[in-house]
């Protein structure tokens, strides 16, 4: 094969990892603050697809477009959620929240299979096949409009928690739950304002990764895991962390792909995951622990 | 040995068990096909919840991959079975190492740090994901295209083989249940159940107290993963055949962790009764939203979700803690 | 009387602080020391190290002549270090019985053998009677007595206890310092204690450790070491020499 192909190929898992970056940012986010692990994250992500796809073929609203639409209503979504269901489950142990989300995915999986029918569906743009040549390099518009949308919303999160008051806030609410609630912040509303910020994060994802791939209502189990496998890879909590996991996972699954089988592409993300566990398990960018 | 057995438990209690243990042994003289295969549906998952209870109801570690134990069982004595006609009990011997280590390995990998629950959680997942993928590419158990063991009509049960009909199932699988259940009231009342319950309930504590955390850890995981394992095994000769994209899909996972959180995490009851309700319900479910005329796909799920939400929200440490105070019952409390 | 425990210069580094600075003392067997020092004292630290949960960055620490710097907690314990610490840890679901019989699991396989030890031990703690109780339903001072029971359970030589009488009324205080000292009189337990209620040091301790940004500033009996300029200052004030 020609050392162009790999490039290609190459550039475009880079792009798709962007996504898959957002992805993973929005439950390290959640996990971080909330110290909840959103077992229905990819759920959600499916549920933002579904959306975008939905606008698409009936007012044909660009998905770019309804890019902050969507993830606003993720975002408020994923703040209900967690002001009715999750609060309450804060000081309950791991499994018992594993289950209120589980039980949250398997209702919201077959709400969209009863709406939406179990067949792929997909989003055809007018720009789906239109690409860019720099050189040898070929870019498929889609994946490089997904990629920028991603690293702007990352940005935009990443500036909200370093120079709001709001995220200074919740910051201190991720470090000293206690402390937290001593001075006088509202911490239940800290929450659910988190869990709607990384609700909208995935929302964008889903969105931008529609442009990308085909949807049926049972593809969200395997991109929770693969969140978990990105947030893990780049280190828990940190957040450019999970931008680099998500670039590293997509770079190797393109690369897996195109070497291998493209059915076995996900095998190379769970070897990457043993690998780090093995030699690095505080992840690429964490923090050492103990 | 037989007091050592009923040691702590009341009159009330026994009686109790005695009673269920009869209607589940005559169950089968009374039950027609239909209930019969709920039946062993049921035992199906109190066993494997069983198993999974050792992990996270005793030694505090959440495995969210058990199907990949049920798999390698399954896989490991089916393909011995088809290529070299070697019997699944012959098989379970071989299965039992192979999970064995598949566990330790996910256990060791997970346990030499001190980073928490949530790495070993995603570990697991990892695992059995990682078998899924992989044995859909592995020749030797025909791929994606599944593993068929050969189908007759059965005139006569042969236990030796497992070649019969559901009953013989339904019997192999009670023995079992009743031989993990009175295995795992053993293992809580001895020394590793002491030091499991110490590190579940916490880690430093216990270290400083003189565990080898690491170790007792890890003998749960071998523990779990090889008790979980002869469910495969019996999976693999009850269903006759095998799907990579079945067997260790992450929804088979979810099903077996849901009875024993359901019925009570770390309760020797509680993955019964878990499997009975959760069973019962889906059950009902089908036969309920059949019988209104709602048949539409996706229908009872969203259902069987709100009652698991229900249920999560109202009693927080499953229904059997409650049904046993209903019941007046008391045991040493784990 | 020989060293039980030998601290020869230990230091511990967090992050550029120097939490504990170069510290030496000695146990003696059978003996009963306490350090104080004010808060941030790395007193606590200073514990974390002789326990196993962090391995100092520099010096010694020799324990029945076996150097044990550098080993896990449990190894550690089943050296016979015995701890408490200083924000009490009983496992909270368990029964008070069965916490004490996790200790003295410790060096004994049968489970019948240990719940008599730890019936003996629950009943020199005056816990013996609430054996049955959950420990996360228990009052402050019975929690505290558990731990110490815990760690006692297993068969230490050395006990080390952080803080055992912090936030206990006097009555409470009192009944733990008979409860060590006929300990200590009656099995030849060495107990080493961190210690702010000076009501109880000076009770028990017969040497004492004081500690001050880390490190050791003054050592000696209680009555000589609650006169010592350095010490006053930089801890007790002088209104506790009157």
């Amino acid at each position: 094969m020609p050392f162009d192909i790999y490039l290609n190929v190459a550039v475009g898992g880079i792009l798709t990892g962007l996504v898959y970056g957002l992805m993973a940012l929005g439950l390290s986010v959640i996990f971080g603050v909330v110290r909840v692990v959103n077992f229905a994250h990819g759920e959600m992500m499916t549920v933002a697809m579904y959306i975008a796809v939905t606008l698409f073929s009936a007012f044909h609203l660009d998905p770019l477009v309804m890019l902050l639409p969507i993830a606003a209503v993720l975002g408020v979504f994923g703040y209900a959620l967690q002001a009715s269901l999750i609060n309450p489950f804060i000081t309950r142990p791991e499994h018992s929240q594993f289950l209120l989300l589980v039980a949250v995915a398997i209702i919201m999986v077959n709400i969209l299979l009863i709406v939406f029918g179990p067949d792929a569906q997909n989003v055809q743009v007018s720009y789906a096949y239109d690409s860019y040549q720099i050189g040898p390099l070929i870019v498929d518009a889609t994946k490089a409009y997904a990629a920028v949308a991603a690293l702007v919303v990352a940005a935009a999160l990443f500036c909200f928690f370093q120079y709001t008051t709001l995220g200074t806030a919740i910051r201190a609410c991720a470090d000293n739950y206690h402390g937290a609630l001593v001075v006088g912040l509202d911490v239940k509303h800290l929450y659910a304002l988190t869990f709607a910020l990384g609700a909208a994060c995935v929302g964008a994802a889903g969105v931008m990764l529609a442009l990308i791939v085909d949807v049926t209502p049972s593809i969200g189990p395997a991109y929770t895991l693969l969140a978990f496998i990105i947030v893990i890879t780049g280190g828990l909590g940190s957040m450019p962390g999970a931008l680099i996991g998500g670039v590293l996972i997509g770079l190797t699954e393109a690369m897996a792909g195109l070497l291998f089988t493209p059915s076995a592409k996900s095998m190379f993300s769970f070897a990457i995951l043993v690998l780090v566990l093995l030699f690095r398990p505080q992840g690429i960018l964490g923090k050492k622990v103990a | 040995m037989l007091a050592r057995l009923t040691e702590g438990l009341s009159g009330r209690a026994l009686i109790l068990l005695a009673v269920l243990l009869v209607v589940l042994a005559a169950a089968p003289f009374f039950a027609g096909d239909y209930l019969l295969t709920v039946l062993i549906l049921i035992l199906y998952f109190a066993y494997v919840g069983q198993a999974w209870n050792i992990m996270m109801g005793f030694a505090g570690q959440l495995s969210l991959g058990h199907a990949l134990y049920v798999g390698l069982g399954a896989y490991t004595a089916a393909a011995l079975y088809v290529h070299y006609g070697i019997g699944p009990w012959i098989g379970l011997l071989v299965a039992m190492p192979i999970a064995a280590l598949a566990g330790a390995f996910i256990g060791y990998l997970a346990f030499r740090f001190k980073v928490g629950g949530v790495y070993f959680a995603i570990l697991t997942i990892a695992f059995a994901e990682f078998a899924r993928v992989g044995f859909d590419h592995l020749p030797f158990t025909k791929g994606s295209s599944g593993l068929f063991l050969p189908v007759a009509q059965f005139k006569h049960n042969d236990l030796w083989h497992l070649r019969g009909q559901p009953v013989m199932f339904y019997y192999v699988l009670l023995v079992a249940t009743v031989a993990a259940f009175i295995g795992c009231r053993a293992l809580l009342q001895s020394r590793i159940g002491y030091f499991w319950l110490a590190i579940r309930e916490d880690e430093e504590a216990a270290r400083s107290a003189g565990i080898d955390t690491f170790r007792y850890k890890m003998i749960a995981v071998v523990i779990s993963a090889a008790m979980t394992s002869f469910a495969g095994v019996i999976y693999a000769f009850y269903y006759n055949n095998l799907f990579p994209e079945q067997v260790f899909h992450i929804s088979r996972s979810i099903e077996i962790i849901l009875g024993p959180i359901v019925g009570g995490v770390g309760t020797l009851f509680g993955p019964i009764l878990g499997a009975f309700v959760l069973t019962g319900l889906a059950e009902s479910l089908t036969e309920g939203l059949h019988a209104i005329g709602i048949d539409i796909p996706g229908a009872k799920q969203v259902f069987y979700g709100i009652c698991l939400l229900f249920v999560i929200m109202a009693l927080p440490d499953g229904v059997w803690p409650w049904v046993k105070r209903r019941l007046g019952l008391s045991e040493r409390a784990p | 009387m020989s060293a039980l425990l030998k601290i020869e210069g230990i230091s511990k580094r967090f992050r550029g602080l120097l939490a504990v600075d170069k510290v030496s003392f000695e146990v003696p067997q059978g003996g009963i020391h306490a350090v104080i020092g004010p808060n941030g004292a790395g007193k606590t630290t200073l514990f974390n190290m002789i326990a196993g949960v962090h391995a100092p960055d520099g010096g010694a620490i020799t324990f029945a002549g076996e150097r044990i710097d550098g080993l896990a907690p449990n190894q550690v314990c089943q050296r016979g270090i015995g701890r408490t610490f200083q924000i009490v840890r009983p496992f909270p679901a368990l029964s008070v019985e069965d916490n004490v019989i996790v200790g003295a699991l410790m060096h004994r396989r049968d489970v019948t053998a240990a719940r008599a030890h730890a019936h003996e031990v629950m009943r020199r703690l005056d816990l013996y009677d609430k054996r049955a109780q959950r420990a996360a339903s228990m009052t402050l001072p019975d929690r505290k007595r558990l731990e110490v029971a815990r760690a006692l359970a297993t068969d230490p030589k050395l006990l080390l206890l952080d803080e055992v009488m912090a936030g206990l009324r006097p009555t409470e205080t009192d009944r733990i310092v008979g409860i060590l000292r006929d300990l200590n009189r009656d099995t030849g337990l060495t107990i080493l204690l961190i210690e702010h209620v000076m009501r109880a040091v000076m009770a028990l301790a017969q040497q004492i450790v004081v500690l001050h940004h880390g490190a050791n500033i003054a050592e000696g009996a209680p009555t000589d070491v609650v006169r010592d300029k350095a010490v006053i200052d930089s801890y007790l004030g002088a209104e506790a020499v009157a």
